[in-house]
């Protein structure tokens, strides 16, 4: 019995040596397609690298289980893939860890990062990692003729009918409602901070309210396009273009007025790990590893050392480069996302969105 | 003597014509009283022991988390702890009283030390709520604070930005000033304070929770009826029929039962939509044009039907337990009296199946209101709730202390109906199997 005693405790303390050796870094991220692209470009090399274990954890939205975790002063997790707005405002709150944007490797050129990152990439406390555009798709069997180009077309059911599928938040809609009213792209905010331009953009809406079907999560826009429940969607490119290459689906993007979001790299202050997280993310946010990852998935990476390295999709034919949310003529009509104004406004625009969409 | 009090003891004591001093005693010689309290408190603390774990278990999986909840519903000390000075000032001074500059000095100092803790977020977002659009003003001013600030303060801070003499950021900063406040309570009934401080109704474009209460709650009387309606012959078929066919039957309830839930709701949105099965057959059928296939989901009435299939068993079983166990010959009886079939089933059957009807009732409702996920996909604009709300504040908006008082109001609601319920009919009717 004690002989039994003895062994099981001298095997338990080699397993705790054991962990304490093997360093860890716990990614909390959004699962799907983008952390499985994650895995391939950043995890798998990274771990080779430096014998550091990556543990992946999806979540609905990473911000979420960091606030909850910051909240109850327990923190698990060590790097949080989170939208600009969330890291903007947790930094503010002082959750998150403040990086040097000097100590980011610089491009293979010798570019420092702070001039290699595409600007707003470098927050105070976060760095971005990818661009992601929302975008319209349509059905190109329902338009063969004469297809749809712009974000004014979305709106108009005489020319181009059939429902049309928008997301069921202010952020993502009332941006195009303005852009097809014939604003310009960088003056969205500015308009949207007066009531005037927020009636504006209702109204805009209201001309199609009746024709639109809400979809709350990323997938149900290319389901509804692919099901022919509508005629055209908003949704994220990426998913348009998994379905476009990776399924053969006859959808067509249109670029004009994509409203450009980032996800960012985050370190909670008070992380498990906190050393291996930061080296994570400096090797993550990297020329190359940012490059890798568009093989796998359609979202730009934020530096712009990396877009020449961009090559093939995973399937080894396409050219990855036309499908960047970052290419130059993708951009010229871009909405970029503005955390300060969605900070101060959402909770307000979306009680506004919400009464909106009740009165029938 | 036999006591008086306790007529048992009397008629024990005297059947056994043991009256000696007026005390039973056990075969060892103690009070027979004594033996027995203290056997059955070894009873009774073996039975808690035995309950412990659970009712521990609860205690920190339910009812902890759920009062923290609470808490925040009335509780926001975002700006009253991490700004003390000013604070302080507006506990000295009354309501109306004009800024002066140890107010300023005191605003300057507090987002001086709040920029260099970076807590100063935390203070803009709780201003937020009350006056959406002030958030930045803080995190700006906190920025540029950092730098450095000189008096005179108020010129100082209004270089900065001109809204810091807005009369209502000094209404809001003072109702924030205590980490308790009752206006996500107001703000969740569609209420919000003027300038003065007193309650009005919000701007109509803005008001949303009221009518969301109101259609939650008749959204889910509706599926409780239907619910009724369907499961009420299904229940009275399963408990009549044969055991083997009724076997069969149990098996094709319980089956949607054991299916995931996003299952089910995606089926519903195959079958539903306007490209979808049921559209595609009455299309076949010659019923409606192609062009005028019907809207059947991604509104109300997609919401009733998936929640009426998806809560439907919590109907039936209840319904079940109770119909089993109803003696068919009292029905037989009133037949035999003179009955019409639907006198017997109205006058005898009916009423003995309440207690079943009330459990399921009760659990129909209370799940419905409180569901989330199916009104999310197939509720479009029409059939959203308010749970749906209350997760938005919970996920997007991040602003936990407005969904507990959503969610406050909407349990309040829940037990209000639970005590008219046992007011009406009465708990102890109630039977779940």
């Amino acid at each position: 019995m004690k002989r039994l005693l003895i062994l099981t405790t001298a095997l338990c303390g080699l397993g705790f040596a054991a962990q304490a050796q093997n360093k860890e870094v716990n990614v909390v991220s959004w699962g799907g397609a983008y952390e499985r692209s994650q895995v391939e470009a950043y995890n798998i090399p990274f771990a080779k690298q430096t014998g550091i274990k990556v543990n992946m954890i999806a979540a609905d939205n990473p911000a979420t289980p960091l606030k909850a975790q910051v909240e109850a002063g327990n923190i698990t997790g060590d790097v949080f893939d989170i939208e600009v707005s969330d890291a903007i405002r947790l930094c503010d709150e002082g959750a998150l860890v403040e990086i040097d944007p000097a100590t980011l490797p610089p491009a293979p050129d010798g570019t420092p990062a702070a001039e290699d990152f595409i600007p707003g990439a470098l927050q105070d406390c976060a760095v971005a990692n990818i661009f992601w555009g929302t975008v319209i798709a349509y059905d190109k069997t329902k338009f063969p003729d004469n297809p749809p180009t712009t974000a004014a077309d979305f709106f108009d059911l005489e020319k181009f009918p059939g429902k049309r599928g928008l997301p069921k938040n202010p952020k993502r809609t009332l941006y195009l409602a303005l852009i097809a009213d014939g604003v310009a792209p960088d003056q969205i905010y500015e308009t949207l901070d007066t009531p005037e331009g927020v009636d504006r953009a209702f109204a805009k809406l209201d001309s199609i309210k009746d024709s639109v079907v809400w979809w709350e999560a990323g997938a149900q826009p290319v389901q509804l396009l692919a099901d022919g429940e509508v005629t055209m969607a908003t949704g994220y490119n990426g998913r348009f273009f998994d379905a476009m290459v990776g399924e053969g689906k006859p959808f067509e993007i249109i670029w004009d007025g994509q409203y450009m979001d980032m996800d960012m790299f985050a370190i909670p202050k008070g992380s498990p790990n906190p050393e291996a997280a930061l080296e994570y993310l400096k090797f993550a946010t990297d020329t190359q590893r940012l490059a890798d990852q568009a093989k796998y998935i359609a979202y730009g990476p934020a530096r712009k050392s990396s877009a020449a390295l961009v090559g093939l999709y995973q399937d080894g034919k396409t050219q990855m480069a036309p499908h960047m949310p970052t290419s130059e003529e993708h951009m010229k009509t871009a909405v970029m996302d503005d955390p300060e104004f969605w900070a101060d406004h959402s909770a307000e625009l979306a009680e506004r969105f919400n009464a909106w969409l009740a009165a029938n | 003597m036999p006591n008086a009090i306790d007529p048992h003891a009397a008629i024990v004591t005297e059947a056994g014509g043991l009256d000696q001093g007026g005390t039973l005693r056990t075969a060892d010689g103690q009070p027979l009283k004594a033996a027995l309290a203290r056997s059955s408190r070894r009873a009774r603390r073996r039975a808690f022991l035995l309950v412990l774990p659970l009712l521990l278990f609860v205690l920190l999986t339910f009812v902890l988390p759920i009062g923290q909840m609470l808490q925040r519903s009335v509780k926001n000390d975002g700006f009253s702890a991490n700004m003390p000075q000013i604070s302080a000032w507006f506990a000295a001074n009354p309501r109306g009283t004009p800024p002066d500059e140890a107010a300023w000095a005191a605003l300057a100092g507090d987002l001086q030390a709040a920029a260099e803790a970076r807590t100063i977020g935390v203070v803009g977002t709780r201003v937020n709520y009350d006056m959406p659009g002030t958030r930045s003003l803080f995190t700006s001013a906190g920025r540029q604070i950092r730098r450095g600030i000189e008096p005179p303060y108020r010129e100082a801070l209004l270089a900065m930005d001109e809204d810091w003499a807005d009369p209502k950021l000094w209404s809001v900063m003072r109702e924030a000033s205590s980490a308790y406040t009752a206006n996500f309570y107001l703000a969740a009934l569609d209420r919000t304070r003027d300038d003065a401080g007193n309650i009005v109704q919000a701007p109509e474009q803005q008001r949303i929770y009221v009518t969301l209460f109101q259609r939650t709650f008749w959204l889910s009387l509706v599926i409780t009826a239907t619910t009724f309606l369907l499961g009420f012959p299904i229940a009275h078929l399963l408990a009549t029929l044969p055991m083997r066919k009724s076997n069969l039957l149990m098996i094709l309830v319980l089956l949607p039962f054991w299916t995931s839930l996003l299952v089910r709701t995606t089926a519903w949105m195959v079958l539903l939509q306007q490209q979808g099965v049921v559209n595609d057959i009455l299309v076949w059928l010659g019923v409606i044009g192609n062009n005028q296939r019907l809207q059947m989901i991604f509104n109300q009435t997609g919401t009733i039907i998936a929640m009426t299939h998806i809560l439907l068993p919590f109907m039936i079983l209840p319904l079940y337990s109770v119909m089993r166990t109803i003696n068919p010959s009292y029905v037989r009886a009133a037949r035999s009296l003179g009955a019409t079939s639907w006198t017997a089933f109205r006058r005898i059957y009916f009423p003995q199946t309440l207690p079943g009807l009330g459990a399921g009732a009760l659990l129909v409702f209370i799940l419905a209101v409180g569901y989330y996920i199916t009104p999310a996909l197939v509720g479009g604009s029409s059939g959203q709730l308010i749970s749906n709300l209350i997760a938005m504040h919970m996920t997007q908006t991040l602003n936990w202390s407005m969904a507990a008082a959503l969610a406050t109001l909407l349990l309040v609601g829940v037990l209000i109906l639970y005590w008219v319920y046992d007011r009406l009919v009465g708990i102890d009717n109630l039977k779940l199997g």
